[in-house]
Order: structure tokens, then C-alpha cells, then sequence
């Protein structure tokens, strides 16, 4: 390369600094339009459900449709929450998933410390088997296990839906498996010398330091029951019973013919709202989630 | 117990007491019960089941290959089959392409960055019923959003769910809304791509496309398989959008396959049959999954 040292070349220079300078201002304009223009389009879907949610009915049956309500009809939530009893629904959802969530979370974090750090014989097979598993489609299960429910007379009732997971699911007992060999063994050594047991050290050490894990495994259990649909359809039959996936399902049923849009839209905001709020409070864990287990729940 | 411990650390990693095996099956007992209850013996039972005739209220009747056999013959078999087989390659594909992009772009990393993730992600949390209200809504031939908007350049919009050859290719675009999900994935891969790499490549005087291909794309090609396998067994086992929106219609368009295995447990009481069909599923997938691998392994690119 040949030395540039004259007042020409340092034009050149400074014209070459120039045309780069407007090169990146011209891929940051086209950067953030793209960025800008590709969220609309994924928030437009949302935009949409909460106008029509408060829309009148003849308003929502109109073509072109108006993209804003001419009036803000906040009474619509009030009257598709009683229109079915979604407030119930929602406590039923609640329920269902604190239990899952607890249930899981316990047991995936005791089997996952079980693989981790105790040393048993076949400890490997059985890992194995583990992440053998979680390759099963559910469908195959699905039947013998409904069968095995209504012999027990446990359908229309929450227990198949709680108690598997109180066995812990592959996914997690992998994901606080891998998190609690990331923990360094000389907290274990050294509480071990001290004469603390596995349970101890499990309970009381591992455990408190590992709410990362706890936090992720928590919120997808969460979300994962939220959503659940087929569960509460085969094994819920009475009404005041239902989570809100299936009351939101059966609500439209109640409409054959013109389904209230309006309405809809409404309980279907409601439906969605708490996995919202929940993600905007634990955005991290939610991510992290993802990313670990590539799994959307 | 202390003793025996003191002497396991110093003796190395290899032994094991009969103390540490009992706590060992002591921890994962919650799972091996589970095994047993939850997935070896219904996996069991479902073999079993699938050489029945039983309708649950009355006994099962042992009936051989009877249900095996009727699948071959059975056109909503082959239906549903088609039907989810569609599915899958058009909507696996493009989510794979359209998740890819977002990453790419978000990767950029310019200010508000984490502001665009959160939008993109957003849809994907939410799922099943509501979100398929939603669609059912959006995707209305008279009234819905999709229509208006395509009125508005001037094109009439097709019947989208109810027209059999536009129902599966709505389902496809309704799965396209969940893209971001896939796209943590690829920004996770494409941000632990050293930079060096593409340094030296600009150096040697490299395009921003030849960048890509062969930069980019190799280094995340564990990413793209992982998430391609993923996509592949989700889109098998569509169920709930499907019985939410269409019922399998119009005219069996939209018969997804766990919809039909549905319909026969559920609706129809015929449990051996539908255990078949869970079967097949599982060796489809299995099968799928192979298949993937097994192309996939001159294209991609395991970091040693």
C-alpha cells in the first residue's frame, strides 16, 4: 500500500470517510424501517383483538371495517366476562397452574439433583432413558392413560391434570440437571464435609442459589398450563369446572349462529393478558427459557 | 456416613456406596414411579390396546391386526395424513426462513434493540384458543382483517379458512405469527459467532452476501437443524387450532392427523383404532426426525 501523504489524497481520504459515514446512515435508516415495519405487521393481530373487543356488535359486522370503535365500549368486557363464568374460569386456570407449577418444579429439581450430583449405579442408563423420553409424541400415552384415569374415576376432575407432573417432565429434569452441574462442586464438598446430607445440600444449598432455573422452569410450566388445551377437553366435563382455554372454546359453541365477535375478542384479551403481564415481569427467564429448551411451550 | 464420603472424594470419582445409590434412587424416584405410570406402561398398554376393539363403556375384544390393517383402507387416514404432511412443509420452511431474518436484522444490534425483540416474541407466548379465536376473526372472508387489507390494493381476498385450497395455507400463515419464538434461538447462535471471522473474511475482501453463506449459515447450522427437528414435530401434532377453527373442514381440507386420532378416541369410543393412529404418528416422527438427520449431516457444521 503506498503512503498517502499529499493534500489530494487527503481529499480522497476524507471523501472516502464521508460516503461511509453516509453507508452506515443509510443501513441504520434501513435497519430500524425494517425493524419498525416488521413489528406492526406482528402487532397489528393484537391491535385488531383489542378494537373489535370494543366495538359494538353492529360495528364489528361492518365492511370496510373502521379500524378504531367510535366509541370505546369498555362495558363489552363486563358482559362477555358474565356472559360465561370467566371469572371461575380463571380461578380454575389459576389453580391448575400453581399446582402444575409446583409440582414440576419440585419434582424435576429433586430428579435433576438426583442425576447430577449423586453418584448411583445406572445413573447413566437411566439419564438416558430420560432424554429418551422427551422424543415421545403425547398422543401415544394419551389413551392408556385417559383409560387408566376413568378406571380410578379421576375424569372431571383436576388430578390427571396435576398429578403427572409432580413426576417431573423430561424437559426440566434436563434443564436443572445441566444448571445444577454448573454449580461448582466445592459448595458440595464443603458442606458435605460438614457432615450435610443429600437432602440437605439439596434443600438447603443447592436449591436457594439456583432460582434462575427455578424461575425459568416455573414460568414455562406456568405458560404451558395456561395454554393447555387438550387436557381440560378430555378430561373436564362439567362446566364450572373449565380452565379458560376450554370455557373460551365452549363460549363461541353458545353462539352457532352469528358469533359475537365483540365479545370474544374481549375474553380472549382477558384469556391472554396474564401470560402478557407475566412476561413483561419476567422477560429474562422467559427468554432464557426459550433458548435452553427451544421449546415455545 | 461422613467417613464413607470423605473416603469417596479421596479415592476419586468412579465409586459409588450403597448409601449414595439408595439417595440416588431416593431423588429421582418422582420420576421413576412416573416412568412407570405415566409413559412405560401406558406405551405398554397402548401396543396392546391397538390389537383391540374396545368402545370403553363395554370389554375390549381382542381383534389381532383388524385395526392394522383397516388403516390401510381408511381415506381419512390417508387425508389426515396429507393434510398434516402439507402443513408441515409449508409452514416449517418458511417460519425457518422468516425467524432466521428477524434474528439476522435484530443481531444489528441497534438502540431498542430489546424494545423490537419483545415485539417480535410477544405473539409466540401466547397460544392455543385465544390466539385461534383470533385468527378465526382475522381471517373472516366478509369482515376480517386480512380481506379489508387486500381490498385496499385492490385484490378480493380468497374464503381462507373455508376454502379447501386456501385452509392449510391460512393455518401456515397463522404459524408464521409464532416466528419469534425461533428467532431467540437463531439471536442466541448468531451472537456466539465470533467476530474474528468475519473480520478476516472482510479483509479478504468479502461481500456482505458471501458473508452469509458462508459465515453465517454454517456457524448456526446446529441451530438451524435443532430448530427445523422442532418445528417438524410441532407441526405433526397440530391439534388445537384445528379444532378450534375448523373441525377438519371444510370437507375433511383441514383434517389434521391428532385431530382425527381425536375424533376416533374421543368422539367415536374407537380406542384400539385410535391407538394405531398414535402409533403411526410416533414412527412418522421418528422416521422424520431420521430422515432430517440423516441429510443434514454434510451441511452441517459442529464446532470441536
Amino acid at each position: 500500500m503506498t503512503t498517502w501523504s499529499t493534500s489530494a489524497a487527503r481529499e480522497t481520504r476524507e471523501r472516502a470517510r464521508q460516503s461511509h459515514r453516509r453507508r452506515v446512515a443509510i443501513d441504520l435508516v434501513v435497519t430500524y424501517s425494517v425493524l419498525i415495519a416488521g413489528s406492526l405487521l406482528f402487532m397489528i393481530p393484537f391491535l385488531w383483538m383489542l378494537s373489535s373487543s370494543l366495538k359494538t356488535k353492529p360495528e364489528v359486522f361492518i365492511f370496510p371495517p373502521r379500524p378504531f370503535p367510535q366509541v370505546f365500549q369498555w362495558h363489552n368486557y363486563r358482559d362477555a366476562l358474565t356472559a360465561a363464568p370467566f371469572a371461575r374460569y380463571f380461578t380454575n386456570s389459576v389453580y391448575v397452574a400453581l399446582t402444575t407449577v409446583l409440582g414440576t418444579t419440585l419434582a424435576s429439581s429433586m430428579v435433576g439433583y438426583g442425576f447430577a450430583c449423586v453418584r448411583g449405579r445406572g445413573s447413566g442408563t437411566l439419564f438416558a432413558l430420560v432424554l429418551a423420553t422427551m422424543m415421545l409424541p403425547s398422543q401415544v400415552t394419551m389413551i392408556p392413560m385417559y383409560i387408566m384415569f376413568s378406571k380410578v374415576g379421576w375424569v372431571n376432575t383436576y388430578l390427571p391434570l396435576i398429578v403427572p407432573n409432580f413426576a417431573g417432565s423430561p424437559f426440566n429434569i434436563f434443564l436443572f440437571r445441566q444448571f445444577f452441574r454448573g454449580i461448582g462442586p466445592e459448595i458440595r464438598d464443603a458442606a458435605r464435609i460438614d457432615g450435610c446430607n443429600h437432602w440437605g445440600l439439596y434443600w438447603r444449598i443447592i436449591m436457594p442459589i439456583s432460582t434462575a432455573a427455578v424461575a425459568t422452569v416455573a414460568i414455562m410450566a406456568f405458560m404451558w398450563s395456561w395454554n393447555n388445551f387438550l387436557g381440560p377437553l378430555i378430561y373436564l366435563n362439567s362446566q364450572k369446572l373449565y380452565t379458560v382455554p376450554l370455557g373460551l372454546a365452549m363460549f363461541r359453541a353458545y353462539y352457532p349462529s352469528e358469533t359475537p365477535w365483540h365479545w370474544l375478542m374481549a375474553a380472549s384479551v382477558v384469556a391472554v393478558s396474564p401470560l402478557i403481564v407475566l412476561f413483561f415481569f419476567a422477560q429474562k427467564a422467559f427468554i432464557q427459557g426459550i433458548v435452553v429448551t427451544g421449546v415455545k411451550g | 456416613m461422613a467417613a464413607e464420603t470423605r473416603q469417596s472424594l479421596i479415592l476419586g470419582v468412579r465409586r459409588t456406596t450403597w448409601a449414595e445409590d439408595l439417595w440416588f434412587y431416593f431423588f429421582i424416584m418422582p420420576w421413576l414411579v412416573g416412568f412407570v405410570l405415566f409413559t412405560a406402561g401406558p406405551m405398554i398398554a397402548s401396543v396392546l390396546i391397538s390389537f383391540t376393539r374396545w368402545e370403553l363403556v363395554r370389554t375390549p375384544e381382542w381383534v389381532g391386526f383388524e385395526n392394522w390393517i383397516r388403516l390401510a383402507g381408511d381415506k381419512l387416514f390417508w387425508t389426515s395424513l396429507r393434510v398434516t404432511l402439507s402443513y408441515t412443509l409449508l409452514s416449517v420452511l418458511p417460519g425457518l426462513v422468516v425467524s432466521f431474518l428477524l434474528a439476522y436484522i435484530l443481531n444489528a444490534d441497534v438502540k431498542g434493540t430489546p424494545i423490537f425483540r419483545t415485539l417480535f416474541y410477544l405473539p409466540s407466548i401466547v397460544s392455543g384458543v385465544a390466539v385461534a379465536m383470533l385468527w378465526l376473526w382475522i381471517f373472516n372472508p366478509r369482515f376480517g382483517l386480512i380481506n379489508y387489507l387486500l381490498s385496499l390494493v385492490g385484490i378480493t381476498g380468497p374464503d381462507w379458512l373455508w376454502s379447501r385450497q386456501w385452509v392449510i395455507p391460512s393455518f401456515a400463515i397463522m404459524s408464521l405469527w409464532g416466528a419469534g419464538g425461533a428467532m431467540l434461538i437463531y439471536l442466541a447462535g448468531l451472537q456466539s459467532i465470533p467476530t474474528e471471522l468475519y473480520e478476516a473474511a472482510e479483509i479478504d475482501g468479502a461481500s456482505g452476501w458471501r458473508k452469509v453463506v458462508n459465515i453465517t449459515l454454517p456457524m448456526i447450522s446446529p441451530v438451524i437443524l435443532f430448530n427445523l427437528i422442532m418445528r417438524m414435530i410441532g407441526s405433526m401434532q397440530v391439534f388445537t387450532e384445528a379444532y378450534v377453527m375448523t373441525v377438519g373442514g371444510p370437507n375433511n381440507a383441514s383434517l389434521f392427523y391428532v385431530l382425527y386420532l381425536y375424533q376416533n378416541a374421543f368422539l367415536y369410543f374407537r380406542m384400539g383404532y385410535a391407538s394405531v393412529l398414535a402409533w403411526i404418528l410416533f414412527v412418522l416422527i421418528a422416521l422424520l426426525t431420521a430422515l432430517i438427520f440423516r441429510f443434514s449431516r454434510d451441511a452441517v457444521y459442529y464446532q470441536a
